[in-house]
Formats: structure tokens, sequence, C-alpha cells
């Protein structure tokens, strides 16, 4: 597959190029790539390593509810205290972070989906005029949620809120970034367009298609790349605050956002580890991808090379 | 004593790969108000000699050795502030890309007064009319009224005229030209040296003229040198030269110049090409593309030596030629 | 402009059945069907969109689904809150941004650029609502449930009441003044005081965008030829790095930020929010949890004008600002 070769192919010469070198020389960015690592890991590990599985209602024990952590009186069956019903905040905490990266991955997926494909016919057949309005992201993640709820409410949609809200998170996410990658890739394709390569390919009579996947594509997935590490660190940090909010993933099933948000009326009696906690993991997440998106664009700009 | 000495001046880029050498020891003199050209392909170090004596070199990139002498006073060493003020009013310099050395968002007389009044103590209103008097000499058309409009709103002569007009401001002794009509068109190119040749003759400006275009260094230089690889290979008067060169490299540049009055079925070619910064050879940088090599070439580096008409980086006219080897 | 207006529309009429909002479950079906008559629901589509606008351009957006009151005066009335709050954040981020992010694009490597540069990585990385909550906590739950004050190996270090000069309130507004409707919180010093954490907390991210920018753009642009020619002339480099550098640093930035009004607007809501702020923000989240579409559609609309009328805005400037454009109209012009 097209795609998968352009990516192979990057990732071969990026190895054996200045680029890994700059990775290796710059402590920080080895950092936040072990972190990242780790978290990845731990998360995906959750199930194996949590203490409870925090989603499931039964196993849950209100008499275990509002512990504070060890290092503060509590108990090491609960090594970070527990939340308002009774879930242990360590297992939460995995479960919620891997919920919360899985979210982030999938609509950044999505939007790279539909964002490279309306780019590459946008800036290949010409047409559709700029998307000007830039609407945060948050904003539209925001209206789309509403509206099904409004759905929802009206019983248009007969079902559960809670079931679909993962998809519904996913999909708002995904509508909401996607114009970044398309103004990227229909810039790219716009000047590989009138690129001597490309004619020649269309003399010969390769097939549109063709031209954009193997040949097109390929320049561009620099920039997208850049793009997507930059994307998810906002996607995590999107849905952490919509679930903040109340309006991301349900409590029951809390994510780092909903978490935070628990904690936060427990705040003015100076029980801060419900919400502490959480905020330090996601912090230390968004940092991570952060700086590894950071050091990508460094290492990939041509200019500075 | 020449107004410019440059002694061994040797400039250096230290790398992750190691250390680069741009210039290696370069050498020479300028004369007052004299023309010396400074003939090299590209990459020869040329521009950075240029701008290593005006201290403008870019970090990394320095000067690790050498002095640069003006008016007979050090000033490679000299204090940031002080360096500064030898700039523009003693050395003037001009860049190849007249568009982007000029500030999109200033008008001209903005920038011309602004570089007036940083020499000079003239008023507003002085600096204002010495500016308009300024574009009148090199012949930009309703002067004054030229002085609110931005750069883009002139044709490429025009503002490398300006380009000069600013150089020339503060009446230096020295003007640096980095390739100044090498962006421009060709039937502008000869207004634009006949200009300078003008102006710098009228006020005894010396010139250190940086080109690639020999046809422009035959008209106007007095002296030529040509680098090689951030040496300097030959340097001596414009017409032995350009017509009786000594050194195996110039005489293959001169040689591969086309002109009307001999007939070739090929433009002749030195085969090979210059070494990188890097990868400069042993003993004579030019030895691998020479036909005339002997060892003695590959193990010890050339200094100039005097011939006679030029001095030349060749060990033919050494006194040890006949004993070497080939 | 009429994009969003559509949206709004479609918002309100096909997601959301107005009618069981505005009656009681027990509301029989026939006088459903003579309420919906009644206001025209069952007419064509295009007859309502038109209806809808010529409504909204007389400011009648409707009455909301969850309180039975005119959407317009409820936005109005919040209204002010909500631009007096960004107004504060957004001064706060440029007036902080644009130093320092000219001193780290100036001097790069000098430590205190390296440690804006670790700050402002930091303001990205942290989503909005925390960094509300740290404040809070630095500044309002702190103090005000010190106990015994801050220890360091059971030496305390700082006492209950120095932590109390530290606070500031973290909910609501504070005291306001009503001039003519609007009710302005700039006038009391509670009002003052209420505005500065949120106000921090919605232009932390902005300042961190601005500095990152403001960097990026002085370094490219104390690359270019035409400094490189000033250099060469002798220019003061006071003259250079705040006169030729700043100015055309300062035509992009300021493109840039313009656009970034949105995000101002987006994140106010968070913050309003975090601190019970009386905003439109968290108006319109307490729509969105209420499906409460007359709101949800008013404020989208109003965001949609705003955006029309910044990007306007932002257009004259830049066409004022680039000498190069007023070329360009003019030559356009005379052709």
């Amino acid at each position: 597959m097209p795609l998968a070769n352009a990516m192979g192919r990057l990732l071969r010469g990026a190895i054996r190029s200045d680029v890994y070198h700059s990775f290796r020389a710059s402590k920080t960015t080895v950092i936040a790539g072990i972190v990242t690592a780790l978290i990845f890991a731990a998360s995906f590990a959750a199930p194996l390593i949590a203490l409870q599985n925090p989603y499931d209602p039964a196993s849950l024990n209100l008499s275990d509810a509002m512990k504070p952590p060890v290092f503060f009186g509590g108990e090491w069956a609960f090594p970070l205290g527990t939340d308002d019903q009774g879930r242990d905040m360590y297992s939460t905490i995995l479960y919620g972070t891997r919920l919360s990266l899985i979210v982030g991955f999938a609509s950044v997926l999505l939007a790279m989906a539909i964002g490279i494909s309306f780019g590459l016919v946008a800036g290949y057949f010409g047409g559709a005029a700029d998307v000007q309005l830039t609407f945060p992201a948050f904003l539209v993640a925001l209206t789309l949620d509403g509206v099904v709820r409004g759905m929802v409410a009206a019983k248009i949609l007969d079902i559960d809120h809670n079931d679909i809200a993962v998809p519904v998170i996913v999909i708002s996410l995904g509508l909401a970034f996607w114009p970044q990658y398309a103004r990227t890739v229909r810039g790219v394709v716009l000047i590989e367009r009138s690129k001597d390569y490309v004619n020649a390919a269309r003399i010969i009579g390769v097939s549109p298609w063709r031209i954009m996947l193997r040949h097109i594509l390929p320049n561009a997935m620099s920039p997208v790349l850049v793009i997507a590490t930059i994307n998810l660190a906002v996607a995590i940090i999107t849905e952490a605050t919509l679930s903040f909010l109340g309006v991301g993933l349900p409590k029951t099933e809390p994510s780092l956002g909903a978490l935070i948000q628990i904690g936060n009326d427990y705040l003015s009696s100076g029980d801060l580890w419900i919400t502490v906690s959480p905020g330090i993991m996601l912090a230390v997440l968004v940092l991570a991808v952060n700086l590894l998106g950071d050091w990508m664009r460094d290492a990939l700009n041509p200019k500075l090379r | 004593m020449a107004l410019l000495e440059v002694r061994d001046l040797k400039v250096e880029i230290p790398t992750r790969r190691g250390t680069l050498t741009i210039l290696d020891g370069v050498s020479f003199d300028i004369a007052q108000g004299e023309v010396l050209g400074l003939v090299g392909e590209s990459g020869a170090g040329k521009s950075i000699s240029g701008l290593a004596i005006i201290g403008l070199l870019e970090p990394p990139a320095r000067i690790a050795r050498g002095t640069v002498t003006l008016e007979g006073r050090r000033i490679d060493n000299l204090p940031r502030e002080e360096l500064r003020k030898v700039r523009g009013a003693r050395i003037g310099t001009i860049f190849q890309d007249p568009l982007t050395s000029l500030n999109p968002l200033y008008t001209i007389g903005r920038q011309l007064v602004e570089t007036i009044q940083t020499h000079t103590t003239l008023t507003n209103r002085q600096a204002e009319t010495r500016a308009a008097d300024l574009l009148k000499s090199v012949g930009i058309p309703a002067a004054e009224s030229r002085l609110n409009a931005y750069p883009h709103e002139f044709s490429g002569g025009m503002r490398q005229r300006v380009v000069i007009s600013l150089a020339l401001c503060a009446e230096p002794v020295l003007v640096i030209a980095d390739e100044p009509t090498t962006a421009l068109d060709v039937s502008i190119q000869a207004q634009i040296i006949a200009l300078m040749k003008r102006l710098c003759r009228e006020h005894s400006t010396a010139v250190l003229l940086i080109t690639h275009d020999m046809g422009v260094i035959a008209e106007t230089a007095d002296r030529v040198a040509v680098m090689y690889a951030g040496r300097i290979a030959e340097i001596g008067p414009v017409a032995a030269l350009v017509n009786r060169s000594k050194h195996p490299y110039s005489a293959g540049l001169m040689g591969s110049i086309p002109t009307i009055e001999r007939r070739l079925e090929r433009l002749p070619q030195i085969p090979g090409s210059m070494p990188r910064p890097g990868a400069v050879p042993a003993g004579c940088a030019f030895a691998p593309r020479c036909t005339f090599t002997r060892d003695l070439c590959r193990a010890e580096r050339p200094e100039l030596i005097e011939t006679f008409e030029t001095r030349c980086a060749c060990f033919q006219y050494d006194p040890r030629w006949q004993a070497a080897h080939v | 402009m009429l994009t969003v207006a559509l949206v709004s529309f479609v918002l309100f009429n096909y997601v959301g059945d107005p009618i069981n909002g505005m009656v009681g479950q027990d509301t029989s079906l026939q006088d459903r069907e003579k309420l919906r008559e009644q206001l025209g629901l069952n007419d064509f589509i295009g007859v309502r969109f038109a209806r809808f606008v010529g409504n909204a351009v007389q400011g009648n957006f409707g009455l909301s689904y969850r309180t039975a009151e005119p959407v317009l005066r409820m936005i109005m009335e919040r209204l002010p809150a909500t631009l007096e709050l960004s107004l504060v954040a957004a001064l706060f981020a440029v007036l902080v941004g644009v130093p320092m992010g000219v001193y780290s694009g100036l001097y790069p490597k000098r430590a205190l650029s390296r440690v804006m540069q670790a700050v402002s990585l930091i303001g990205i990385s942290l989503p909005t609502f925390l960094i509300g909550i740290i404040l809070i906590l630095t500044f309002a739950v702190l103090p005000n449930t010190c106990r015994s004050g801050l220890s360091i190996g059971g030496v305390v270090v700082i006492d209950c009441s120095l932590l109390a000069w530290l606070a500031l309130p973290a909910f609501g507004r504070g005291d306001v003044v009503d001039l003519g409707g609007w009710r302005t919180g700039f006038l009391t010093a509670s009002g003052l005081k209420a505005v500065i954490l949120p106000a921090v907390t919605l232009g932390l991210f902005q300042l961190t965008l601005i500095m990152r920018i403001v960097r990026a753009e002085m370094l490219e642009v104390m690359r270019t030829d035409y400094i490189k020619f000033a250099r060469a002339r002798g220019i003061r480099s006071r003259n250079i790095n705040f006169g030729h550098a700043l100015k055309n640093t300062l035509v992009p930035v300021i493109t840039i930020t313009g656009l970034q009004v949105g995000q101002i607007i987006a994140f106010a809501i968070i913050t309003e929010t975090v601190f019970s702020w009386p905003g439109v923000g968290q108006l319109f989240v307490q729509s969105v949890s209420a499906a409460d579409m007359p709101v949800m559609a008013a404020y989208l609309s109003f965001i949609g004008l705003l955006f029309v009328v910044i990007n306007l805005l932002v257009d004259l400037f830049y066409y004022g600002v680039d000498p190069r454009l007023r070329a360009a109209q003019a030559a356009g012009k005379t052709v």
C-alpha cells in the first residue's frame, strides 16, 4: 500500500539521518520519548497492572470512598486514594489515561483521513475555496456534542447517550481538526502539481489517484506528521476539557478530565488528591507529546538542515 | 601604506563533524582609490572575505587568525561598538539582491536619512536634502518625491542605485561590492557598473569588487585576485592577469571566457571541480586537477610567489621546481 | 456569516423538538399540534429560515428551552462580563507576551530566554481548566485553608498571614457598577480583584502563543538581507532591533493574534465555568448540557458575527500597514 511504503521509507530515512542524531542529542527529547512510551505502555497494560477495574460498578464499594493517598494517612490498598464513588485512584488514572489516549489517537486518525482526502482532491482537482473561518476546534466539538444531546433528548436518537459518548467525542474532535490537514495537504499538492515529474506522469497516462498517492502524498507526510503530533496533544486536552465541563465522556467511566472535575468539588475542603494526581498525569502526558512534537518539527524542517 | 591590508586571514566554522576552514590564510592589499576585483567560483570564499573584513560573519563562523587593517588601524579586533562606527562611515557595502537588501516597510527616504544621521550630526532637514542629492547623483529622477517611495515601487536597476546611494551616503573610503550586478538584467548591468566607476572615481573611493563575472572585472578593476578553495591563487594587474595569467587555474578561468575574438569548437573546461571546505587536499588545493602537478605540489602548500607581472601561488615559479619529480 | 446562521437554524429546528421544551409532559397531542401550527413550525423550511433570519436581525432569538426567558436578553445580560474578561486577558497576553517574545528572539541563547521557552512549553501543555484550578489552589484555597503555614523540616517558613496576602477571589465577579445597561466590574476594587485570576487563566494560553510566534518571527527577521544590510551600514543595534526588526515582526504577529480571537472566546467558556464567571460562555455550556437549542443557536450566531468583524478588522489593519498591499490595490485600480 503506497501510504505504508511512504511511511516506511520515511522512517528508515529518518533513523539513518541527522533526525535520529538530533533526537539522541537532545536530552529533553529523549526523556520525553521515554516518558511517552512509558505512559502508553502502562495505560494499555491497565487491565494487568491496575488494582481494580473502575469502570465496572460491581467492583466498587461506597464504603471505600474518599480515602486519602498513602502518604497522607491512607492505606496501601489504595495507594493514591479513592474518589467519591470508591474508585481506586491509581487504577482509574490508568484506565482514564487509556481512554484519553484512545480518543486522542482515534480522532487524529479520523481528522487525518478526512483532511488528507479533502486536501488531495481540492489541491489536485481545484475548486473548494479556502476554509476561511477557523472555528476553534473546541467550540466545534462542544457544539456537536450539544447537537447529539439534543437529538437524544428529542428522541430522534433513541439510545442512551452514555453508550455512544466515545464515538461522539471521537467524531466531534475529528470533524473539528480536519481542516488543518486539508489546508496543508492542499498547499503541498498545489506546489507539487506544477512540478515536472507530475506533468511527466500525467503525460504518460498515470491515473490521477496514483499520482496523488504515490508521488505527491509522500511529500506532504512530513508536515502532516508534525501537525498530527500537535493535534494529538490538543485532542487530549480538548477531550479532557469537555469531560471536565461535563459534556464529554460520562462520569461513570471517567477519563482524566472527568476525574479532575469530580475532585473539583472537594478542593475547598482541602481534599486535593482526587484532582491533583490525574492533573499531574494529564500535564505530564501532554507535555511529553508536545516536546516530541517540537523536536519533530525542528528535525523535519528542511530549512534548518 | 595601503588603504586596506588583509594579512593571513583565516575563517573557520566549527560544526558537528569537525571544523571547516572557509578562508585559509588570505592576504591582499587595496590602495587608495583602487578597484580590486575578487573573482572565483561559487564557494571559493569571495563573499566570506568581504563579510570578514567588516565583521559580519554569521556565527558560528569566526575569524580564527589574521589581521585586517584599515588606514593603518586594525579593525578585526575592535569592540563591537567601534566596529559598528567603521561600517558605513569608513567602509560601505553593496550586496547582491537589491530587493531583499531594502526593508520593505520603510520608505527609502527614511532608510537614507537613518543612515546619514547615524554617522553625521545633520538635522532631519539637512539629512533629507542630502538624501535627495544622493538620489540625484545616482541618477534617480524626481529625487525629492521619490524619498517617500517604498522599495517595491522601484525597478531592479533603480533599486540597486538606491542601494549604492545608501552605501556611499556616509562617504566611506572603501566600498565592498558583493556581486552587485548578478541579480540584474544584462542591459542594466552595464549602467550600474558605469555608475559605480564614476562615483568611486569622483570620491576617490576604493572598491573591493567581488564577482564571478570576468567581463565586469576586465572592464572595471585595476587589479584582480583569483580565489580558489579559500586561498588566493594569483593576484596582479588586470591586463596581466586576464591576458597572461601564470597560475594554471586562472589561465583555465580566463580561457573559458567566450569572446568574439576567438573561434572555438568547444569551450575549454577544467576537468573536475573545486574541493568543498573540509575536503581540501594537503599541499596545493588545485593539484588534483592541474596538468603540471609534481610531487612538490602534493607535499607542500604554495605561498604567493613574485613572478614578472603578478604574484602567483604555484610551484612552477619556485626555484625548487626543476628538482621536483612528477 | 450566512453559513453560521444556517447551521444555527438547522440546530434549532431539526435537533430537538421545540415543542417538547416548551410544554409539559402531559399536554395532549392535539394541543401540541395546535401550538405547532401557531408557531408556524409546519411551514416550508425556506420560509422558516427567512423568518429566523428576519427575527434574528431584529434581535428576536426566541425563548430559551431551559428558562423560557428571551434568549437575546439572556445573552445581552452576560455579554459585558465576557467581553471585559476577554479584554483583560488579551491585554495581559499581549503586554507580557510581546516583550517576552522580543527578548527571547533577540537573545535566544541567554538563560532567561531558555527559561521563557520552558515556561511557554508548559503554558501550551496545560489545559486551561487545569491552569484555572492551579491558580485557585494557590491563590484561594491555600491561603484560606491554611492552618499552620508552610513548613520545611519542622520549621515554619511561611505562615498563614503571609499567605493571606496572596488571596484572590476565585468565584464570581465581585461588585459591579451598572452603567446604563452595561454592568462593569472595572470600577470597584473587588471587581478588579475578581477579574485577575480568570483573566490570567484565559490569557496564559494566548500569551504563550504570542511569545512563541513573536520569537519565531524575530529569529527569522534577524536573518534577512535587509537586516544584514542595515548592519553593514553601521546602523545602531537599538535601531535595528526595535525599529527595523520589530516593525517587520509585528505585522504578521498582529494578524495571527487577531485571528486568535476565536480561541479566546472558546476558552472563555472554560474559564467562566471554572471561576463561576457569569458570562455568555458559562451560559453556552449550560445550554449544551440541557440541549437548549435556541440559546446555542443564538450564541453561535453572535460568535459568527464576531468572527466576521474581527477578520474584517484584521484585513483592514494589514492593508494599512503593509505598503505593498496598498500599491497592489492602487495598481489594480489604474489598470
